[in-house]
């Protein structure tokens, strides 16, 4: 019957528990998603100054001055949105074609020592971030001299373990035999990768496109220490000058954090099926 | 003979050396520059009086004086505290709405899920942002407008040390139980309909249902959200820092907020090294007790 009873005799209570249950749920819900219906409505306001603003939940009125201001505030300001573009695409795009590589070769090639380096991998996951923070500034800024550069923002997300990870599981449940025949047949690695493999996985390179591009888009702290002019930093750098250069305007703050998140909005209604499936994937056993 | 060609065959087809090697260089090249070398350099770093231009050795005077340092501690204790405050919690409360979710339809569910999973795709920039507007110390604040509804006084949330951590733990109550939700959920739906029939026939309870099928059933799942929510929430920095600083007067100083001052305000690399990896020890460790204390009984 499953967990709930559905087999309630009485209409009436059947509708009574349903909608407790979904009070309950909405209830949550619109607490949830509070802060960022705030965030949406305030942007509409007028860019005075925050001693003269109204908190008000529903907006008052709609103007679209405040987005004018953002745009106008930093010569910027478009920037921070096309290297957010950029750098998000380009780790997007590296991070799918060579996690899948990996993914495959781990989950169904055979060479020496893969053992040994797909536990290395998996065990690197479990060291904090804050660990390799400080080498790995000083690799790229003062080893490699590439701060303020493209390169430096790309380069360290190229291909991440978790992606890997992510790949060889999903790969796990490819049959060995379509790779055997395909081998029979004498088809070499990269053709059976190309039109084999490839065709197979695109669940779940969407998936990895998805999660890696929301990460980029969405990364604060490594953007912030490798830029250091207002015009090679992305969108949540540019966000943060704002607010400290600029704390008593508060509709233009709310129109630069909406603009911030709009885009993954947009990507997250049109492709709600791979965010959310993307999740479950490697956290529980299927 | 004919058993010799089989062999020979197999052999053939199991080695794709070249080709395997061909296809992880690229994530092994990057593994080695952007994770392996790091992880070595940390410890060299540590040992060191850090300078761009001739580090000096030092020994283990940066733990020594880590150990010392009353901020350490300090923010050490902050991080648990936070740690304690919001992980069990917010694994609570997933496993509540997942489970209070399950009686609808599909497309009901996954209405749900996109909007608890919504804070999540915002950036985290923003979201403080707006937190930072909903905790005004104003009058007009909402947050102080909520309380102000029931009789409490304004409240200066991020300022006083009194309300700064609880402000802090609110935000996180209120955004980041999106994913535990999915997760909880698709491992709900992974148990078979069976257990529950079963339980029927032997007319068990919605609560019985909950306290034997249930609950043993998702415990790797909890296990799972736990041992990665608390290695999560030690390496919490970005709220902090963004939110109070750390301030006042240290209230919110998590540990990796303090590396990263270490490190990128006072650029005592060694130091700031020495404290990640003592971080680093103290994850792995709550993470083993973790492990032994609560995955007993579970297979992997």
């Amino acid at each position: 019957m499953g967990l709930f009873n559905n087999n309630i005799k009485s209409k009436g209570s059947l509708f009574a528990r349903n909608g407790l249950i979904i009070t309950c749920l909405l209830l949550f819900a619109a607490a949830t998603i509070f802060p960022i219906y705030f965030m949406i409505i305030s942007s509409f306001g007028d860019p005075v100054e925050a001693g003269a603003m109204s908190y008000s939940i529903l907006p008052p009125k709609i103007s679209f001055e405040s987005y004018k201001f953002f745009f106008n505030f930093s010569a910027h300001s478009w920037d921070w949105l096309k290297n957010s573009f950029i750098v998000a695409a380009c780790i997007t795009v590296s991070n799918v074609f060579f996690a899948t590589l990996a993914g495959y070769a781990f989950a169904k090639m055979k060479f020496r020592g893969k053992g040994i380096l797909f536990a290395i991998l998996l065990g690197s996951m479990m060291i904090p971030t804050q660990v390799t923070q400080v080498p790995l500034y000083i690799l790229i800024v003062n080893i490699f001299e590439l701060q303020n550069t493209y390169t430096a923002l790309i380069m360290p997300s190229i291909v991440t373990v978790y992606n890997i990870f992510l790949v060889k599981q999903f790969m796990s449940s490819i049959p060995v035999e379509i790779i055997e025949a395909a081998k029979i047949e004498g088809c070499s690695q990269p053709k059976i990768f190309w039109y084999i493999i490839m065709p197979l996985s695109k669940t779940v390179m969407a998936v990895l496109a998805i999660l890696t591009f929301m990460a980029a888009w969405n990364d604060f702290f490594w953007p912030f220490l490798v830029t250091n002019t207002m015009d090679m930093q992305t969108i949540q750098v540019g966000l943060k000058n704002f607010r400290f250069a600029n704390t008593t305007y508060f509709a233009p703050m709310m129109a630069g954090a909406t603009i911030s998140a709009v885009p993954m909005f947009i990507l997250f209604f049109s492709l709600q099926k791979y965010f959310l499936e993307g999740v479950a994937v490697g956290a529980v056993k299927g | 003979m004919n058993q010799m060609l089989t062999k020979r065959k197999k052999l053939k087809l199991e080695s794709d050396s070249g080709w395997g090697y061909a296809f992880i260089a690229v994530a092994l090249i990057a593994f080695s520059l952007f994770t392996a070398y790091p992880v070595i350099n940390a410890f060299i770093i540590s040992l060191q009086e850090y300078r761009p231009l001739g580090s000096t050795y030092v020994g283990l005077e940066n733990f020594v004086n880590s150990f010392s340092d009353e901020l350490f501690w300090k923010a050490l204790k902050n991080t648990l505290v936070y740690t304690l405050l919001t992980v069990p919690f917010n694994i609570f409360l997933s496993f509540l709405v997942a489970i209070l979710i399950m009686p609808f339809k599909k497309k009901t569910q996954t209405i749900f899920k996109a909007v608890y999973y919504l804070p999540a795709v915002a950036s985290g920039v923003s979201l403080a942002v707006v937190w930072l507007w909903i905790f005004d110390p104003l009058k007009s604040g909402i947050a102080n407008q909520v309380v102000g509804f029931f009789g409490i006084s304004n409240q200066n949330w991020l300022g006083s040390s009194a309300t700064a951590m609880f402000s802090l733990v609110l935000m996180s109550w209120l955004s980041s139980h999106g994913t535990a939700i999915i997760i909880y959920l698709a491992a709900l739906l992974s148990i078979d309909n069976s257990y529950y029939e079963a339980a029927d026939i032997d007319g068990a309870t919605f609560l019985q249902k909950l306290r034997f099928i249930v609950i043993p059933f998702l415990k790797p799942t909890t296990l799972f959200l736990l041992v990665t929510g608390v290695i999560g929430s030690f390496q919490v920095f970005q709220n902090a820092y963004l939110m109070t600083g750390g301030g006042p007067d240290h209230a919110t100083t998590m540990v990796g907020l303090l590396i990263f001052n270490n490190a990128f305000t006072y650029f005592e690399f060694g130091e700031a090294a020495a404290q990640s990896l003592l971080l680093a020890a103290v994850i792995a460790l709550i993470s083993f007790l973790q492990f032994k204390f609560l995955g007993k009984d579970i297979e992997y």
